[in-house]
């Protein structure tokens, strides 16, 4: 049996096979499942793109047109306990513009064994998210006669985050040097090191604690622990995915943030490639759309082709076009015309606009093969 | 900016008529230096004036004959030819004094702040000089020339301030500019003279390094001393009813800049003060600029009187509206029709049905030969007035001769091989047909024209679908195309039937809809016809072989159905809203979920929207596999007709009472409303108490509302179900609803019993009034009547408050969809732009335009999704086929 699957590999893509291997009954005679395979390989040979194929505005209109059957509406609740994500067209047109700041930046956190399992899933979610002074105090207090500011600290929370006020000052001394710092049981007075005082700069003094940054992951602003597929992972609002790929209970092959440029930095071209076709997919299939995969990933490639993420607008793919005349066609026309003819550059004319504008026929589909007929001579 | 055409060995077809094709190889840009200036003007341009007292141009004005004619009888100096023969030439002026050109203002910065003022040189130490050069050439090289660009906008970016010459060690001035085009050395004014005679020191290979191409460009004819005029073609004036003469805007700006620069002139002549001459030195750039571009930040726009902006050069070229995107990469068309479109589903679904009136409007060129010529006197004959007859004829030395009563017989006469006839329109021909907005290819498919009487294009309502169309005034354009290529490519590429499986995602586009939905459904769920009922129905629908029917005196829907099919079809599907389970031939089905075709007999399974609607199901796209585009569209257009005809004998209707409950559901539906609002108080009630416990990652407010949404959409899906429990089946709404052909039973729901919550934004409606949606509400009100959960359905009527909820979601609905529109279309734009030139190779490569890969194998496995079924090769099909046999 596997060898006449053997004999039909590198005919036939491999998941193909996988899928007779898969679908075929478990008694079949070998002769049978040759013949399965010869119109197998058939088929597929029937369903291959012809050259020539515009497969490029194919797929252009394949994603532009159920464009305009997505909603605007940014967030839409899944269920209960869900976060709230960019979905339908701002969701697409920030992916493919391949923005470096996104409207809800987000990342699912998948770990190992036994974590995923539930294990500790709580108390792990809490220690990965961001936490700041503010988070676990009571209150704040600003004596105005002592020029000082109170910090009573919340024990019930420092509990739950494993936390000491000790562990809290040592922080606070560190980051807080031009302050004089005391300690009284659970809260901490603070005054300025500086000789005038005044009352704006203890708010200010104030506004800087609060924001002192304790424990936890920056920049992961919320957590979610959910069950999915048997399987528990923590779901964020706000990514950082440098640092939390460096926690151990991390499965780093499956955690990913939907940030492109993030994802381009730390994981590479590859990974983002692989991200843009899911984050897109993921968006369609909410809408209940269908689009074929294939459309997906050539738009992904377009992308990624240069070796860096290029997003789909004036400045990214199109500044890249090797014609004056197709960059011209699109935006800013002046400052191309200019700068190509300072460089003094050649439009050799090999794609599309640029034979439309010429009224010559386009170097695609029936415009591309060249016949030349030549006179007898008599 | 200069473009230069190379024409490639030209190719001949024919020994008789030697028709030499030239086309466009590559296109050059540059900048012209004064000398082509110079060289390529007929005409130099030394005064204002435009005409004289007779209305003649005056030589050496603007409107000079020797650059172009555009009064129709005047002979255009330079080349001879008559108004629309005479392409027009350029002329030129000569500038008093050098004047930047607006365009290159940030470059000439760049590259006085990198060279040197004394000897002109590089502001590099000769050892990076060279480094720097063999990079660029290396880059040019290996990678081409846009890599070699990058390098060049790199040194131009890194050019820092150096304090001394390393050439010639004189002391370096900051330069800056004080827009929009004045250079200040250490806050001295550096005039446009000194400017130029800066730039004209530099080197040939200096140049190189500031990314300056020195065989297309030299540094100075960045700074115009002469300044190139267009051709009088390019700006024509119109004129008006009064006589008087309107002309361009162009000219009006040419007619500043050549009236300023004569004055300048004179002045410098007689000798003038200074400050005078750099007063018109100073109007002379700021017209020169605006000739350009009239949209310069710093600058007022140059106006006409009435105070409208003048539409100058750089306006002509940009936006949608300008040159390019408009006439440029935008063409028109003759021969092209559009009107308001109708249904007609007798008709087949790959024709168009045009009026008559089109049809001897429209034309196609038969050519004649020895065969077809007395065929085409006849339409000759007949003349433009009777259809179907001939509206022209064209001699082969292209002369285009009217066809009339008086000249008809003389025609008839001239005609001999070699001529075409314009004849009109008439059954089978194609034509193209397109709806906008064309977003995908289906938008634009090729049809066989049926001339029909009416004054609308008509169309089969099946293919209503890839064109988005429907018939509330909706108008189409129809294109026909006039060459053999063209046609032959409409037929074979664009032809409606190639056009059946979607590249999008694999699966029919095409299908019944509407009324053949529900007459099939109605057709296969129940019905039994007699046998010469069924008969009449099978040959209306164009069905004339009646073996395969069943011998009986009654016969079963479904067995009517079957007649269409071909007798070796299988298929398994499975009906709309059923669950999915394996199932084989083999297997006996009894139910109407599983929709089973074995040997072209339907055996079990209603015929819906699952299997019959567009994008949805495999039925038609099995069909499609086994049998081709032409028995497929055979076969659905019998679907379709059955469908209809079915309903035509059968009647259909949707009523009022259709959504009328008994008394017992109605109680129901008010119990479960009530327990809505018993549980939604409730909770606002632990909320006030602070009982209320927030889900993780929410506020408690957020909760709430959260919750209570969730009561409120259970509240109205069990009211839904209780409908659907308790409404009449056979009703001819459900059946629709059920079918697939229209609405669902949430529409239903929505009528007969409860509207629900209206949402906006996925939150329940909260904006309004302080801490209240409508003035008749206390504050704070969380209930659900107050925050737009409508109780009523629509057929008992809302209460005002309701009513008002139900308008504030359609509006936003509506807001969603204008603000929609742009950005999709905006997206769709780039996408297209982006994509546009990527294409399969014969090397199965997908490559751009430059030749870079882009995928090794189109979609990893070089599946076309237009020839696969959703995407795939139908594995599972192939292994039953193989295993049965």
């Amino acid at each position: 049996m596997e060898k006449v699957f053997k004999e039909f590999e590198g005919k036939i893509p491999q998941t193909m096979l996988e899928e007779v291997k898969n679908k075929i009954p478990s008694k079949i005679t070998a002769t049978k499942l040759k013949e399965i395979l010869v119109q197998v390989e058939r088929e597929y040979s029937e369903a291959k793109v012809d050259p020539g194929e515009a497969v490029g505005v194919v797929g252009a209109e394949s994603i532009g047109e159920p464009g305009t059957q997505m909603t605007l509406n940014t967030f839409h609740f899944a269920g209960v306990a869900e976060m709230n994500v960019t979905t339908g067209l701002p969701r697409i047109i920030e992916i493919l513009d391949a923005k470096a700041t996104i409207k809800t930046p987000s990342m699912e956190i998948y770990l190992n064994k036994p974590f995923n399992k539930g294990k500790d899933i709580r108390e792990l979610a809490i220690s990965i998210k961001e936490t700041k002074l503010g988070d676990v105090t009571k209150e704040f207090q600003i004596n105005v006669a002592d020029y000082s500011v109170e910090v009573h600290m919340n024990t019930e929370k420092l509990k739950e985050l494993g936390l000491t006020v000790g562990k809290v000052s040592k922080v606070m001394q560190k980051s807080l040097a031009s302050v004089n710092m005391k300690q009284k049981d659970d809260c901490f007075i603070l005054k300025t090191k500086s000789k005038d005082h005044s009352l704006n700069d203890l708010y200010k003094l104030k506004e800087k604690v609060k924001g002192l940054f304790i424990c936890g992951i920056k920049g992961i602003k919320q957590v979610l622990p959910i069950k999915r597929d048997e399987e528990y992972i923590i779901v964020t609002s706000g990514t950082n995915l440098k640092d939390v790929l460096m926690r151990e209970e991390v499965n780093k092959d499956l955690t990913s943030s939907n940030n492109l440029q993030e994802t381009y930095a730390i994981l590479g071209i590859e990974a983002v490639r692989q991200l843009i076709i899911n984050e897109v997919n993921k968006v369609i299939e909410g809408q209940g759309l269908n689009v074929d995969i294939r459309h997906i990933m050539l738009v992904a490639d377009t992308i990624c082709q240069s070796g860096r993420v290029k997003g789909i607008t004036r400045y990214g793919i199109v500044s890249e076009k090797s014609s004056v005349l197709a960059r011209t066609s699109f935006e800013t026309p002046i400052k191309h015309i200019i700068n190509a003819s300072i460089l003094g550059e050649d439009d050799k004319l090999d794609s599309v606009v640029e034979n439309v504008m010429l009224n010559q026929p386009v170097p695609i589909g029936t415009g591309m093969p060249h016949l030349t007929t030549r006179k007898v001579k008599e | 900016m200069e473009s230069e055409s190379q024409n490639e060995e030209s190719k001949f077809i024919e020994n008789t008529e030697e028709l030499v094709y030239k086309k466009v190889d590559v296109i050059t840009f540059g900048i012209l230096s004064p000398k082509m200036i110079k060289k390529m003007a007929s005409a130099k341009v030394v005064t204002p004036e435009l005409y004289d007292k007779e209305g003649y141009p005056v030589d050496g004005g603007l409107m000079d004959i020797r650059m172009g004619v555009i009064d129709p009888g005047l002979k255009c100096k330079t080349c001879g030819q008559k108004l629309k023969e005479c392409p027009g030439h350029f002329g030129y002026i000569e500038m008093a004094r050098p004047v930047i050109h607006i365009n290159f203002v940030q470059r000439i910065l760049q590259i006085l702040r990198g060279t040197c003022h004394e000897c002109g040189r590089a502001l590099f130490p000769q050892a990076k000089i060279n480094k720097l050069k063999k990079e660029l050439t290396d880059m040019d090289q290996t990678y081409g020339l846009d890599a070699r660009r990058k390098v060049s906008k790199n040194i131009m970016a890194n050019i820092k301030s150096v304090g001394k010459c390393p050439h010639c060690t004189a002391l370096q001035a900051k330069i800056t500019l004080e827009k929009p085009s004045t250079y200040l050395e250490d806050e001295k004014r550096l005039s446009p003279i000194e400017v130029r005679t800066r730039l004209e020191k530099i080197t040939d290979e200096d140049c190189e390094l500031f990314g300056l191409n020195p065989e297309f460009i030299r540094p100075e004819w960045m700074v115009l001393t002469v300044l190139s005029i267009p051709p009088v073609t390019m700006r024509p004036s119109i004129t008006l009813e009064s006589g008087e003469r309107s002309e361009d805007d162009l000219t009006h700006k040419l007619g500043d800049i050549v009236r300023i620069n004569q004055r300048l002139f004179e002045n410098i002549n007689a000798g003038a003060p200074e400050i005078i001459i750099e007063d018109l030195w100073d109007l002379l750039q700021y017209h020169v600029t605006t000739f350009f571009n009239n949209d310069v930040a710093q600058l007022p726009p140059a106006r006409h009187r009435s105070g409208q902006p003048l539409k100058t050069i750089t306006e002509r070229i940009k936006s949608k509206e300008g040159r390019i995107r408009h006439n440029l990469a935008g063409k028109r068309t003759n021969f092209s029709a559009r009107t308001v479109i109708s249904p007609d589903p007798m008709l087949k679904l790959n024709e168009v049905g045009i009026p008559l009136s089109f049809a001897m409007k429209l034309s196609i060129p038969e050519r004649v030969t020895e065969w077809n010529m007395a065929y085409l006197k006849r339409y000759i004959e007949k003349g433009p007035g009777v259809y179907p007859g001939a509206n022209y004829i064209v001699r082969p030395d292209g002369k285009k001769k009217k066809i009339t009563s008086e000249t008809k017989e003389q025609l008839l006469e001239e005609i001999q091989p070699g001529y075409t006839v314009e004849r009109h329109l008439m059954d089978g021909d194609m034509a193209l047909f397109n709806r906008q907005p064309s977003l995908h290819r289906m938008s634009m498919m090729c049809h066989k024209i049926r001339v029909l009487p009416g004054k609308t294009l008509r169309l089969n309502p099946s293919v209503c679908h890839p064109y988005n169309a429907d018939f509330d005034g909706d108008e189409m354009n129809l294109h026909v195309p006039q060459t053999e290529e063209a046609r032959a490519e409409a037929e074979i590429l664009m032809l409606v039937q190639t056009q059946l499986i979607s590249p999008r995602y694999g699966l029919s586009v095409i299908g019944s809809i509407q009324d053949a939905i529900s007459g099939n459904y109605l057709l296969t769920k129940k019905l039994v016809l007699g046998k010469q009922e069924a008969i009449d129905l099978l040959y209306s629908v164009g069905v004339e072989d009646f073996k395969k029917l069943p011998n009986k005196d009654k016969i079963d829907g479904k067995d009517v159905f079957s007649m269409i099919l071909p007798n070796d079809f299988n298929f398994i599907g499975f009906a709309k809203g059923a669950k999915k389970r394996p199932v084989s031939f083999a297997d006996k089905i009894d139910d109407d979920e599983v929709v089973m075709i074995k040997n072209g007999k339907l055996v079990s399974g209603v015929i819906d929207k699952a299997n019959l609607g567009e994008g949805s199901g495999f039925m038609l796209r099995t069909l499609h596999k086994q049998y081709g585009p032409d028995l497929t569209l055979e076969i659905l257009s019998r679907i379709f007709k059955l469908g209809v005809l079915t309903l035509f004998r059968h009647g259909f209707t949707t009523a009022i009472n259709d959504t009328d409950l008994p008394a017992e559901a109605k109680q129901k539906i008010q119990d479960v409303i009530a327990k809505a609002d018993a549980d939604s108080t409730d909770l606002i009630k632990q909320n006030e108490a602070g009982e209320l416990e927030a889900i993780p990652g929410r506020s408690i407010q957020e909760t709430l509302e959260l919750k209570i949404l969730e009561i409120l959409n259970k509240a109205r899906n069990e009211t839904g179900n209780l409908v659907l429990k308790f409404a009449d089946k056979k009703s001819h709404t459900s059946v629709m609803a059920e079918s697939g052909a229209r609405g669902n039973i949430i529409n239903l729901a929505q009528m007969a019993a409860v509207v629900g919550q209206q949402a906006m934004r996925g939150n329940r409606i909260t904006s309004g009034y302080n801490d209240r949606t409508l003035s008749c509400f206390k504050k704070g009100d969380l209930s659900p009547s107050s925050r737009g959960f409508i109780r009523h359905g629509f057929k008992t009527g809302m209460s005002p408050s309701e009513f008002f909820f139900g308008a504030m979601t359609g509006r936003d609905s509506l807001m969603d969809t204008a603000l929609r529109t742009p950005r999709s279309g905006y997206l769709y734009r780039r996408l297209a732009n982006a994509l546009q030139d990527l294409r399969v190779e014969y090397d199965e490569t997908i490559r751009d335009a430059s030749g870079k890969i882009v995928q090794f194998k189109y979609g990893e496995d070089g599946i076309d999704v237009s020839k696969s079924e959703n995407g795939k090769v139908n594995v599972r099909r192939i292994i039953e086929n193989v295993m049965s046999r």
